[in-house]
């Protein structure tokens, strides 16, 4: 409790500095169109004229929050402009996409971990495919699984496993190659086989590193859950908000959409974490 | 080497053996031309500095290691046969019990790997438990125990499945002495109620001769045997014994067996 001060200066001061910023920005457009009357204002009439602007430059926290506000609560969660059903088009797939890349992560690792030629041979490619930018990539996913006739939530979910399955396997790597030599030597001297080693020594200690995973893949699937739904033509989605409200010049609902999908990842990262705290605790590793 | 007074079969028996480790830098002799014989019962102490080959020895009898000369038996046993048969049980320098097991819980592990029936894991565990004096901690986890407490559960844990051989490589290296003389004493009191026989990996030479029915002396480089002392004290050691001629005589006697060795160049 004794943060609570500190972060409420930190986002006082962030409120301050994004209200200045957008009278500053905004400012140029009063200034032009009191230019065209033939009209010198001060800054007295300039400033009530940056804050509530139709298509700011960059819009303040007010709107921001009211355009969140409606896009929530305003309206039906089935309607189109509502920020609920964009969310959960979006979430949909990112959980997918999560589940997707978390197991494909998992196996992976687990063949890296027991094959030294997985172990050679795999890695590289892993990290090479985190190389390609996303955005290059997504476009020939969705028109590839398009072309034989998968449409809907699984290109998006792709997309998301793709991003998601890297941190999960780099995770669990190090996590199931945690134990030490001892620990492994004394398997050895009761006869373990490699599946009880897995089982009994290898799998518990990843636990901890699959959970740091797990919070890096799950954003990494938000994103290319978005990601994925831009070159879709901007149908539904945080991403076809994003997309649309670019198309049209709606800065305040581009900034809503972002707000709402770093909302989506916080409270998903959130999430995890309290899922990693029960687990640990109930392993009895939780201090 | 005297086999008087034995039964047939030693514990554990080395001839002439040999493990040469090939590295980068061309072979290292970790072991050579170790003759010897332990019978069952015995306490056995390996002493000397590091480098001279005596975890590599014990690693050797828990079939950790593959000696590349010489034959080795235990139990009349090959090593892995051995291990196989649940020989010995090994205590390593570090207790390496599983946090995510309560005491009882790694206690069980290795009768769960080699497949004991449920109730008969559940009455092992409560009975070592008691043979470490941890009666009533097998429901704590690891890290609310001392690290002497650890220990005792890790010997616990070798001695679960019955094994006749308990091997131990600097277990009590990481304790603070005054943690390590009671840990000695209770060792001692275990070993008389069980008849187990034990191989004691040390560079502590009080702890050796405490201990031990024989010393072996090793040197470095190549590691080899430099004397093989059999301990006139009594069986029933209290810890006031240290003080008494005989010990500090046979502690005078490995000192010369180590510098003997050239242990002490450095």
């Amino acid at each position: 409790m004794k943060a609570v001060l500190p972060v409420f200066v930190v986002i006082a001061a962030i409120v301050v500095l994004w209200y200045g910023a957008a009278v500053w920005m905004n400012a140029a457009w009063v200034r032009d169109q009191a230019a065209r009357a033939g009209e010198t204002p001060g800054l007295a009439q300039i400033v009530p004229q940056t804050l509530n602007q139709e298509r700011p430059v960059l819009p303040t926290p007010h709107q921001v929050a009211a355009e969140l506000w409606k896009g929530v609560a305003g309206q039906a969660v089935t309607s189109k402009r509502s920020l609920v059903y964009h969310g959960w088009i979006t979430l949909s797939a990112t959980l997918l996409g999560f589940v997707i890349g978390t197991g494909a992560g998992i196996l992976l690792a687990i063949g890296i971990v027991h094959n030294r030629a997985m172990d050679l041979s795999v890695m590289p490619w892993a990290i090479a495919s985190q190389t390609i930018p996303i955005l290059a990539i997504a476009p020939m996913i969705i028109v590839v699984l398009n072309s034989v006739g998968v449409t809907g939530i699984v290109p998006k979910a792709i997309i998301s496993a793709y991003l998601s399955f890297f941190p999960v396997v780099v995770g669990m790597v190090k996590g199931l190659r945690a134990p030490d030599a001892m620990q492994l030597d004394l398997l050895r001297t009761y006869g373990a086989s490699q599946r009880q080693t897995f089982a009994k020594l290898r799998m518990p200690a990843s636990v901890p590193y699959l959970f740091a995973s797990l919070k890096v893949g799950v954003a990494a699937a938000l994103v290319g859950a978005i990601v994925g739904e831009l070159p879709t033509g901007a149908v539904a989605g945080l991403g076809a908000r994003l997309l649309s409200g670019s198309y049209y010049g709606q800065t305040v609902q581009i900034w809503a959409a972002l707000f709402a999908a770093a909302l989506l990842a916080a409270s998903l990262v959130a999430l995890i974490g309290l899922a990693e705290r029960l687990t640990l605790r109930r392993m009895g590793m939780g201090r | 080497m005297k086999d008087t007074a034995r039964p047939a079969e030693p514990a554990i028996e080395a001839r002439s053996l040999g493990l040469t480790f090939q590295t980068a830098d061309g072979p290292v002799h970790a072991l050579r031309d170790v003759t010897l014989t332990i019978g069952r019962g015995d306490f056995v102490s390996f002493i000397g500095p590091s480098g001279c080959g005596k975890t590599t020895f014990l690693r050797s009898v828990a079939a950790l290691e593959h000696p590349t000369e010489g034959s080795l038996t235990v139990n009349g046993m090959a090593p892995d046969a051995a291990r196989l048969a649940r020989a010995f049980g090994y205590v390593f320098q570090a207790a390496g019990l599983y946090p995510w097991r309560t005491i009882a819980g790694n206690i069980r592990l290795p009768l769960e790997i080699m497949g004991f029936p449920r109730a008969e894991q559940d009455e092992r565990v409560a009975r070592v438990l008691d043979l470490v004096e941890l009666g009533g901690f097998g429901t704590k986890f690891p890290w609310q125990l001392s690290g002497g407490m650890q220990q005792r559960a890790s010997i616990a844990r070798a001695l679960a499945f019955d094994a006749d051989i308990l091997l131990m490589d600097e277990p009590f290296g990481a304790l603070d002495e005054i943690v390590r003389d009671r840990l000695n004493e209770e060792l001692l009191n275990l070993w008389s109620r069980t008849g187990k026989t034990i191989g004691f990996v040390t560079h502590s030479i009080p702890e050796a001769v405490y201990l031990s029915t024989r010393i072996v002396v090793m040197s470095p480089r190549p590691g080899r045997i430099t004397d093989v002392i059999d301990s006139p004290l009594p069986r029933e050691r209290p810890l006031g014994i240290r003080d008494t001629p005989e010990f500090l005589a046979i502690s005078q006697r490995v000192r010369e067996g180590l510098r003997a060795g050239h242990s002490y160049d450095v």
